[in-house]
């Protein structure tokens, strides 16, 4: 009830300390994990590091940790036939100058070992570009089926199953590829390796689908009605509407889902690492085997000594996908937002 | 007939075959591992080692280390992704350069290949922390955090859906309507109050999608495993955050490439597959069940 | 009448959404237990005075004030103030209806359920209180438990003010309560305002002048984000001093 009127009220800020330490402790934990996220920044580019320095660390760390390295995992080292560790160890570490980084040939496992990066990074592009091209186009062509015709029933229903493609873990793509697709495109082809760039690409390209047709399919629906209906009264059929009007409309869209994609193939390692036959050779036949970046890092980090200069040109590998990612993202968002804005105002 | 006329017809047709060939592949491979996994499943299969050098048996081990680990990386990756979402939203001003900058980063980490943040729990977990630990709880020279194991790979999986995490818990947190939370301020409650008795309770749904996918992501993931802790074989289950581990995933891709007899062991790599395509779908159809879910209540 | 006393005071209130000024100055005293009503033309002012009084308008970003408001004596605009107490003593009803997507009974259980009114009796008998208040209670006492955006419109909007009720404010701002409203409807609120000023100072803002001659003991005219006549509600509508305001009351505005 409302209190006599003469008392004056005080107002006066209350504590409530649990709330106080409730806010807190969000803030911390949130704080926690943005710490996280640099530190992703900061770890990768740490150990990439080691190969343009002498670090006498390194060697200390090396040295315990090739101790334990014996002692866990045997099965799977004798299995895997990996080049007996103490000889790797013994040699002598020399930092890597940037001139053994663009040599042609990458034998990190041998004496005189080689650390060229030039075929991993092709074979990733290589692979890349045959997923992109055959996935994009089916990729955006399937997007403007479901957001421009197909009927409204079934829309609800092809969305979410094409989407389903992107639920299928990449060690199954990678199965399939390397069991069905592989057999089935070599008697189709008649090439001379079963697992290659081609295969590779061919199933990396059903990963990066569901890649692009979501954000096509996103800025396609997102063209304004009315630009549509306007179109249409001006006695466009259905196609040119879809050709002249929408799909310019929805083109940055389509182009920055292109560019993720591109993102998805390059960083993809296992189902590269099943299907791509794995041999780093440098060539443009399509139809040849090929060692991608992330399928090396993939396939050689569990078998590398900590520390050691093979360890670091890994991460080096690592650091050069980072890069590479975080650029196609942010060229995507800056190209999505500002010309979809202005095309959208009609400037 | 005019060309005009043809492409009428045409252009549905050939925008249709793409989206008819994309189902048709799902088809094939769904139907693929389902026809050869389906012989392989029993319960000893379910329920057993491998035995005989990995040529025989089943893959509890597998379906084991993949059980732990996802619930590991989930009591990890969930509360934390969702209260950095809150504070985000709820904390941060809108319009603030913190948030954008966040927001970035939190989108770029969610571009970043696995494998690379694989190398992250090696260099961070594995190289970094794990020495400390050792230092302060292991004896003298003994080594047993600081190697690859169960704790490591799935604190690297948590940091992983991260970015999954926040963005959908944000998303779906925008959508509470904001006259509800003036409605809530305007009867006394404080902001704390106000985002736990309001805000989360309707966006419950979009949060619990966003755990869900980020899970499925997540079990299904191999490659940032590869180096932080799963195993090709174990003799015991994994029973201690120090161990190493099986996992459903690493299981598939090292019988299917690295072991002696590939062939041999066909049914067995067609076997985990079908497991592991079950385990994830079934993820994948809840949150697509929860989603729908959502979206009537929004358009309600 | 009995000795009035000035609840509220506000003095000097300047308000600006960024740079655009849309209060200027505002010298006004609201009394105790007494009804004001605030008229004026869309986009003068009434919701954002109406919200700096309960310091809403905090969570607008670019907001800004100048100048002071007291209730009971005390400036709210004080660094010390509580703006959670603050709120809880001035209650509101929004224009636009807003009841929590919960049952009904949690919708009027929120406010005393937050403000640490933990035993279930307390709380169904203050939810019962209310909505008897609120004039609601017959039509919902069997589906307290359903959803309230299950009720009609009307409903919505005594749910709300029975929302309100139930955390005991003494101040009650009400923007538009009735004008997405049938006229029954409005005459329930109406009716409700007469029986709620025995213990409530309530202001109402409306676009209905004989809403405003009905309900309330004063009026406050706005014109553009300026005060221009406040006085008793009789005086307003017989006689004016100022020439706008009856341009505007009577309907010749222009
Ligand atoms: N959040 C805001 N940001 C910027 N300007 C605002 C905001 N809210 C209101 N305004 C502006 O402030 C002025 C006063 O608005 P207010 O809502 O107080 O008017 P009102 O008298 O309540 O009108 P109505 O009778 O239509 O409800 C208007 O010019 C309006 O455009
Ligand atoms: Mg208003």
């Amino acid at each position: 009830m409302a209190t006599p009127a003469t008392q004056p009220w005080s107002g006066k800020k209350k504590n409530r300390p649990m709330e106080f330490i409730g806010e807190r402790v969000v803030a911390g934990v949130a704080m926690f994990s943005l710490v996280f996220i640099a530190l992703i920044f900061i770890f990768v580019f740490r150990e990439a590091a080691g190969i343009f320095l002498d670090d006498p660390g390194a060697k200390i760390r090396q040295k315990a940790s090739s101790n334990e390295y014996e002692t866990y995992g045997d099965d799977a080292v004798s299995t895997l036939g990996v080049a007996p560790v103490e000889q790797r160890v013994e040699q002598e570490e020399e930092s890597l100058t940037v001139g053994d980084l663009l040599a042609p040939a990458w034998f990190p496992v041998s004496n005189f070992p080689k650390y060229g990066l030039l075929p991993l990074i092709w074979a990733s592009i290589k692979v890349a570009i045959i997923a992109i091209l055959l996935g994009a186009p089916i990729a955006i062509l399937a997007a403007i089926y479901t957001s421009m015709f197909a009927p409204g029933w079934a829309k609800e229903w092809l969305k979410p199953g094409i989407e389903m493609l992107a639920g299928f873990p990449s060690v199954v793509i990678g199965f399939f590829a390397l069991i069905v697709m592989a057999t089935i495109f070599q008697n189709i082809f008649g090439y001379q390796y079963r697992l290659n760039a081609f295969v590779g690409g061919a199933a990396l390209s059903l990963a990066v689908i569901p890649v692009i047709f979501t954000i096509s399919d996103d800025s396609l629906t997102a063209v304004p009605k009315s630009l549509i209906e306007a179109s249409l009264a001006l006695g466009a059929s259905k196609w040119e509407t879809v050709f002249f009007v929408i799909l310019p409309a929805a083109l940055p869209g389509i182009f920055a889902s292109v560019l993720l994609g591109v993102g998805r193939a390059m960083g993809e390692t296992m189902i590269v690492l099943m299907a791509t036959g794995n041999s780093a050779i440098l060539t443009l036949s399509p139809f040849d085997s090929v060692r991608t970046m992330a399928a090396t890092i993939g396939a050689e980090m569990a078998e590398v000594v900590f520390g050691d200069t093979h360890y670091s040109v890994l991460f080096l590998i690592g650091v050069i996908l980072f890069v590479f990612s975080f650029s196609l993202c942010f060229v995507a968002e800056v190209f999505v937002r500002n010309r979809l804005m202005k095309r959208f105002r009609g400037a | 007939m005019t060309k005009k006329r043809f492409l009428d017809i045409a252009v549905p047709a050939v925008t249709g075959l793409c989206v008819l060939f994309v189902i048709v592949a799902i088809g094939a491979i769904m139907i693929n591992i389902i026809v050869n996994g389906w012989s392989q499943i029993s319960l000893k299969f379910l329920t057993s080692a491998p035995e005989e050098g990995m040529t025989a048996g089943g893959i509890f081990p597998a379906i084991m280390g993949t059980f732990y680990r996802t619930i590991i990386m989930s009591l990890v990756g969930v509360p934390v992704g969702t209260l950095t979402a809150i504070f985000l939203c709820e904390y941060v001003s809108a319009n603030s350069p913190l948030l954008r900058m966040v927001r970035f980063a939190v989108n770029t980490l969610a571009g970043i290949p696995s494998i690379v943040f694989g190398l992250f729990g090696l260099g961070f977990f594995v190289q970094f922390v794990g020495p400390g630990m050792d230092s302060i709880f292991s004896a003298e020279g003994q080594i047993q955090w600081a190697q690859p194991n169960i704790l490591w790979a799935s604190l690297t999986m948590a940091v992983l859906t991260l970015p999954v995490v926040i963005v959908s818990v944000e998303e779906s947190i925008r959508t509470v309507p904001h006259d509800i939370r003036e409605a809530s301020l305007a009867l006394g409650a404080t902001r704390w109050q106000t985002i736990w008795r309001v805000v989360v309770p309707n966006s419950i749904t979009g949060i619990l999608t966003g755990a869900v996918l980020a899970v499925s992501r997540g079990a299904g993931e191999v490659a940032p495993i590869l180096f932080t802790g799963a195993a090709y074989f174990l003799p015991n289950l994994t029973h201690s955050l120090s161990d190493q581990f099986m996992d459903l995933g690493y299981h598939v891709y090292i019988m299917s490439t690295q072991s002696p007899d590939v062939d041999a062991t066909r049914g067995i790599q067609y076997g985990t597959t079908l497991v592991l395509l079950c385990l994830t779908f079934t993820l994948n159809a809840a949150a697509i069940i929860l989603r729908y879910r959502m979206r009537k209540r929004v358009n309600a | 009448m009995e000795t009035e006393r000035h609840q509220i005071v506000t003095r000097n209130l300047d308000f600006f959404y960024g740079d655009a000024k849309v209060l200027h100055a505002i010298n006004m005293n609201i009394e105790a237990l007494r009804v004001t009503a605030f008229i004026g033309p869309s986009g003068c002012g009434k919701t954002t005075f109406l919200r700096c009084l309960n310091r809403m308008n905090d969570l607008i970003k670019g907001a800004r004030h100048a100048g002071d408001i007291h209730i009971d004596g005390k400036n709210i605009f004080d660094r010390d103030v509580d703006v959670v107490s603050l709120r809880k003593r001035v209650g509101m009803v929004f224009q636009k209806s807003n009841p929590f997507p919960k049952s009904v009974f949690d919708n009027v259980a929120y406010g005393p359920r937050v403000n640490g009114v933990t035993g279930s009796r307390d709380v169904e008998r203050i939810v019962e209180r209310s909505l008897n208040q609120a004039a609601l209670w017959d039509e919902v006492k069997d589906r307290l438990h359903d959803s309230a955006l299950g009720l009609s419109g009307g409903q919505q909007q005594r749910l709300c003010i029975a929302r309100t009720l139930a955390v005991d404010p003494e101040i009650i701002l009400m923007d538009e309560p009735a004008s997405a409203l049938d006229p029954i409807s409005t005459a329930k609120i109406e009716d409700l305002i007469a029986e709620l000023k025995q213990k409530y100072t309530i202001i109402i803002v409306t676009h209905n002048m004989q809403q405003a001659a009905r309900v309330s003991d004063y009026t406050a005219f706005f014109l553009l984000g300026e005060l221009i006549e406040m006085d008793e509600t009789q005086k307003m509508f017989t006689n004016p001093s100022k020439k706008t305001t009856e341009d505007y009351i009577t309907g010749r505005f222009g």
